[in-house]
Order: C-alpha cells, then sequence, then structure tokens
C-alpha cells in the first residue's frame, strides 16, 4: 500500500476538509481582524493627530493588540449585585455571535478549484444562500439585542439609558440601510450577494468599471451613513460616548465580558464594509488579477472602507441624540426611499 | 435522514421554549425563550423551501416585534410576580378551574396529534425535501404573485400599518401635557 | 421526506401551548406573547400546505398574518402601557371595574 493510494483514499474528505479549514480561516480571519483594528484605529488616530500611535509594544507599537488583549483577560471578572445573571452573560454573547454569524453570507472571492486541487470549483465564502441581502439583515438586526440587554440586566439607571438609546438608534437607522440595500437588489436583480457581485463585472468604455457605485452614488452614501449608524460608531457614538459624560451600556462590564463588546463592534465594521464592497464597489472584481486571485481586490477594498470609518471618527464631531435620531429618521430615510424610487423608475426607462 | 434529524431537533426546541415561555415567572426570560422559538420556527420554514418567509420572520418578528415587547418591559420596569403569589397563581397549582384547564390544554394537544397522525391523506404527502422546491422558493416568484394577484391586501396592509403606528402613538401618550 | 402531518402536528401543539397561556397566565405582557405563539403556529400551517400544493399561496398569507400580528402587537402594547399608567399593575384581575 503505496502513498498514492493512500493520499487515493483521502480523496472523499478531500472537498470537505477543503471547506471547513475555508471556514476556520474566515473565522481566525475576522478575530484577528478586530484585533487589528483595534491598533490600526490607535495608529491612525495618533498619525491624524500629528503624534505617533502606540510605539513601545514591539517594532513600531505592532504587538500592541497582544498586550491589551492580556490586560482585559487578567482583568477581575465582575458582576453587580442586582445584575440578572443570565442576561448579563448572554449580552455580550449574542453581540458577538450576531456580529459572526452575519459575516457568513458575505462571499469573498470567486469560484476557484485551488490551483486543480479539487474537481470542481468551490466559492470562497462560508455559505451561499439565495437571499444572503436579507440575512445580513437579519442577523444584523437580532445584534440589537446585545445592547438591549447589556444596558437593561446592568441594573443601573444610567446603563438602562444607554442601551435603550443605542438601540432606538440602531432601529432607526436599520430603515434607511434596508432601503439603500433595496435599491441595489433591484438593479441586480438578485438577493444573492454572489450575483450582484457577478451582475458588476465588466467594464464600460473598456476602462470604468461596472460598479453599483457609479450607478446609484446616492445610494452608497446613504449607505455607509446607515452602516456607521448601525455599529455605533463615528459621529454616530453618542451612547457609547456618554462614558465621558455619563454611563454607556457596558459601564458595569469587566474583562472577558467587556471584550466582547469592542470586539462585536469591529467586527460588525468589518462585515459592513465587506457588504459595501459586494454590494457597491464589485466585491472581489478588480484588474490586472486572474479572478482566482480576487480576494486580494476584495481585502483592499474593504480596507479602504474601514480606513474611511477610522478617518470619519476622528475627523467630524459627535452628533448630539436628538440630531442623531432626526437627521435617521427625517433625511436618511426619504432621502433613501427617494432613491428607492428613482431607481425604479430608471429602470423602467431603461428597460421600455 | 439528516433532513429527519433537523427536523425532529427544530420542532422540539421551538415545541419545548414555547412551553417555557408560558411557564415563566419573569416577563424578560419569556420574550428571550420566545425569540428561541420564532429561531426553531424559521428552520422549519427553510426546512419548507420558504428562505423569504423564514427571513422574514426573524427580520419583523425576532428582530422588530420582540424588540418592542422588551422596550415596553423596561420602560415599565414590569413587576415579577413575586414568589408566594406566583405559587398561589402557577396554573398547576391553582385549585379547581385553573387546574382543569392545563389539562384540558395536555388533552387538546394528544387529541389533535391522534387525529392528524391518523388522517392518511395528509400523512402520504411529504413536503420537507422534495427536490422541485425551485418554482416555490424563489424570492422573484413570491414578488410576481403579490404585485399581481394579492395587489389590493398589500396596499390594505400598508394602511393598516400606517393606522397601527398613529394609533400606538396616540395610545400610548402621556395625557398630562398642559 | 418528512411527511405534511409532521408540520402540521407541531403547528397544533404550538397553538395548544399558545392557547393555555392566554387562559392561564396572569400576567398582560406574557398573554400577547402567548397569542404571538398562536400566530406563529397557524403561519407554520400555511407554509406547510402551500408547500404541500406547490404554490406560494401559503408563504403570501404567512407574510400577511405577519404584517398584521406586528400591528396587533404595535397597538396591544400601546393599550397595555396606558392600562399600566392607569392601575400600576399588569395583572388582567386588577382591571375589573366593570364587572357587576
Amino acid at each position: 500500500m503505496g502513498l498514492a493510494t493512500l493520499w487515493a483514499s483521502f480523496d472523499p474528505y478531500l472537498r470537505p476538509s477543503v471547506i471547513g479549514l475555508m471556514i476556520f480561516v474566515v473565522f481566525n480571519a475576522l478575530i484577528i481582524a478586530s484585533a487589528i483594528l483595534v491598533l490600526a484605529e490607535r495608529k491612525i488616530m495618533g498619525f491624524m493627530q500629528q503624534r505617533y500611535g502606540p510605539y513601545l509594544v514591539g517594532p513600531h507599537g505592532m504587538l500592541q493588540p497582544i498586550a491589551d488583549i492580556l490586560k482585559l483577560l487578567f482583568k477581575e471578572e465582575l458582576r453587580p449585585k442586582g445584575a440578572d445573571r443570565w442576561l448579563f452573560t448572554l449580552a455580550p454573547v449574542i453581540s458577538v455571535v450576531a456580529a459572526f454569524t452575519a459575516f457568513a453570507t458575505v462571499p469573498f472571492g470567486a469560484e476557484t478549484t485551488f490551483f486543480g486541487l479539487l474537481d470542481e470549483p468551490i466559492k470562497l465564502g462560508v455559505s451561499d444562500v439565495n437571499v444572503g441581502v436579507l440575512v445580513v439583515f437579519a442577523v444584523t438586526s437580532m445584534g440589537v439585542y446585545g445592547i438591549v440587554l447589556a444596558g437593561w440586566s446592568s441594573n443601573s439607571k444610567y446603563s438602562l439609558m444607554g442601551g435603550l438609546r443605542a438601540s432606538a438608534q440602531m432601529i432607526s437607522y436599520e430603515l434607511a440601510y434596508a432601503t439603500a440595500l433595496a435599491s441595489v437588489v433591484m438593479l441586480a436583480g438578485s438577493l444573492s450577494l454572489r450575483e450582484v457581485v457577478d451582475a458588476q463585472s465588466g467594464y464600460w468604455l473598456g476602462f470604468i468599471p461596472r460598479w453599483y457605485l457609479f450607478l446609484q452614488p446616492v445610494g452608497f452614501i446613504i449607505y455607509v451613513i446607515a452602516g456607521v449608524a448601525e455599529t455605533n460608531r463615528a459621529p454616530f457614538d453618542f451612547p457609547e460616548a456618554e462614558q465621558e459624560l455619563v454611563a454607556g451600556y457596558n459601564t458595569e462590564y469587566s474583562s472577558v465580558r467587556f471584550a466582547l463588546f469592542p470586539q462585536a463592534e469591529y467586527i460588525n465594521m468589518a462585515t459592513m464594509s465587506a457588504v459595501a464592497t459586494d454590494l457597491y464597489l464589485g466585491g472581489w472584481h478588480g484588474p490586472f488579477l486572474p479572478p482566482a486571485y480576487g480576494w486580494i481586490w476584495f481585502l483592499l477594498k474593504v480596507g479602504l472602507i474601514l480606513f474611511v470609518y477610522i478617518w470619519v471618527r476622528w475627523t467630524v464631531p459627535r452628533y448630539r441624540y436628538d440630531q442623531l435620531m432626526q437627521f435617521g429618521w427625517k433625511w436618511l430615510f426619504p432621502a433613501a426611499v427617494l432613491n428607492l424610487i428613482a431607481t425604479a423608475a430608471l429602470i423602467l426607462y431603461f428597460n421600455a | 435522514m439528516p433532513d429527519t434529524i433537523l427536523f425532529y431537533l427544530l420542532a422540539g426546541v421551538a415545541i419545548i421554549a414555547s412551553t417555557l415561555v408560558i411557564g415563566q415567572r419573569n416577563p424578560m426570560y419569556s420574550i428571550m425563550l420566545l425569540i428561541v422559538s420564532f429561531g426553531a420556527l424559521s428552520g422549519l420554514y427553510i426546512t419548507l423551501d420558504a428562505p423569504f418567509v423564514a427571513m422574514a420572520q426573524i427580520i419583523v418578528y425576532a428582530g422588530a416585534i420582540m424588540v418592542l415587547f422588551l422596550f415596553v418591559v423596561m420602560l415599565l420596569n414590569a413587576p415579577q410576580e413575586d414568589a408566594a403569589e406566583w405559587d398561589r397563581t402557577h396554573p398547576l397549582r391553582r385549585p379547581g378551574f385553573a387546574r382543569f384547564g392545563a389539562l384540558l390544554a395536555g388533552l387538546l394537544i394528544v387529541q389533535l396529534a391522534w387525529a392528524l397522525m391518523r388522517a392518511t391523506a395528509l400523512v402520504e404527502t411529504p413536503v420537507a425535501g422534495r427536490g422541485d422546491a425551485a418554482a416555490i422558493s424563489s424570492v422573484r416568484a413570491l414578488g410576481g404573485v403579490l404585485f399581481t394577484d394579492y395587489m389590493f391586501a398589500f396596499e390594505a396592509t400598508s394602511v393598516l400599518i400606517l393606522v397601527a403606528m398613529v394609533g400606538a402613538v396616540v395610545l400610548a401618550r402621556r395625557e398630562d401635557d398642559q | 421526506m418528512i411527511p405534511l402531518s409532521y408540520y402540521l402536528v407541531v403547528s397544533a401543539i404550538l397553538f395548544a401551548i399558545g392557547t393555555a397561556g392566554v387562559f392561564l397566565r396572569k400576567n398582560l405582557i406574557t398573554i400577547l406573547l402567548s397569542v404571538e405563539i398562536m400566530l406563529n403556529a397557524v403561519n407554520l400551517t400555511f407554509v406547510a400546505f402551500g408547500r404541500s400544493h406547490g404554490t406560494v399561496d401559503g408563504q403570501i398569507i404567512t407574510f400577511f398574518v405577519m404584517t398584521v400580528a406586528a400591528a396587533e402587537a404595535a397597538v396591544g402594547l400601546a393599550i397595555i402601557i396606558g392600562l399600566f399608567r392607569h392601575r400600576e399593575s399588569l395583572n388582567p384581575d386588577a382591571f375589573t371595574s366593570l364587572k357587576w
């Protein structure tokens, strides 16, 4: 029994193992991405403020996330006396689980056979459902529960108010988010994210890529603003920044339970950027590289949007809570609806 | 075989979670358990080749209606029934009618289940795991029927939601504004 | 290949649980939750039958039932808020002033 027969006996397990390996890589990539984002945020913030960011740990501060994680792990695990036992621990778990699950339907590369290793190509992405856009939206709505439960179960009035405000903000901006999504779905004719990306392949006039960014500029801006508000970041982080003033929904948390909240936030950021890349920036299509390497373009585009996230946070002042809610309901949502109507009208006009 | 396991798992979770919902003292726990039950039902819809309804269930029921319940429970700081009163009012401990009612609910379940399993026409129709799902599981098919045959109901529902929104705001407003 | 009657049995059990909850619980919010359980059981029946007939009508009706349930939950909760403000209690036995 030679090595060849041993290798051949592995054949029926090859494809599931490759898929399992891909899922493992995606999961770890998300965790590492949240750590890198912590560092990237502080470094970029530092450079924008004309100083170096973290500098001491490792070369140029590259190992700072490790120091942060170790510090958080060694802190004491507190639970306030009146806090609800189950819900206090469940809240960050819901946040993180929703954050990871939302990334599950996001494709990040074209079909590939890994250079002939597999007989049939596999699609690069954890799963491919034909209602992918809806799944992302549904799981993001579930992320609201993490914040609401965190605020309530801390048994503190300030945490409760912070949690309620944050969740009311997230729910309000989901409307504009969904309407901007609906416009793209109309253009692509499918709810599957992979098909939306495939509809953006090719070029007009030979050099302008067929991205939906050029067909829906207003929609893209609405989507990015709603995405920023959904993840409670940048100019819309009043419920978090209340910590500077009063308290936020995660005041009573410490150590591991606390660490899960920023991790969920960064993974949500990564998911929003990935979905924005797939919907508006053409996903993994790009010049010069063969389609098997499309995921490199995907990473570059996601990185660009994440950089814009961090850039906006340290450039623009924060919205007050009532200004934030007014903006969401009175400006962003009507704009998204008008965008939807205009898109529908133009589709009918040009296809008639 | 995996279809059967999946069905029993999802159905079991839905039923157990629903039973726990009506047996909890704290309304917050009831709401969380009901969300679990909705998730299991969403899985059952997916086995029935209805992905859009499954996602709509998560978005509308688990993501919106339950959040509304949660907000109301938190804002009202809904009082838990305290232990002594709970023991007195628990369905299986209250004497007389309530205990009888709980037993009748159990009898109803047994009777319905028995009748449904005996109806041969229903038993012989396979529903999950059939292969011919493409025509009805696509959102395009749903949209085509929704905006042509059911157009009136669609428009009437939108008016209904508007009325419900206005009504909820009016009903919940504080009456003491000068 | 799961037969239709299995789904109908699950739906019947859920409906019975919901009915038991409405009749046996003494908390207005839990009563509303039990009503939601009943509505979900009905949704499951619709989708199962629609699937067995091979049409999308079951899913369409479910869509409308969900919408109506959302509207009804909103108005019901608003009423509960009003009642709570009046009597500071969520026990339906506290609202018996019309009883003779």
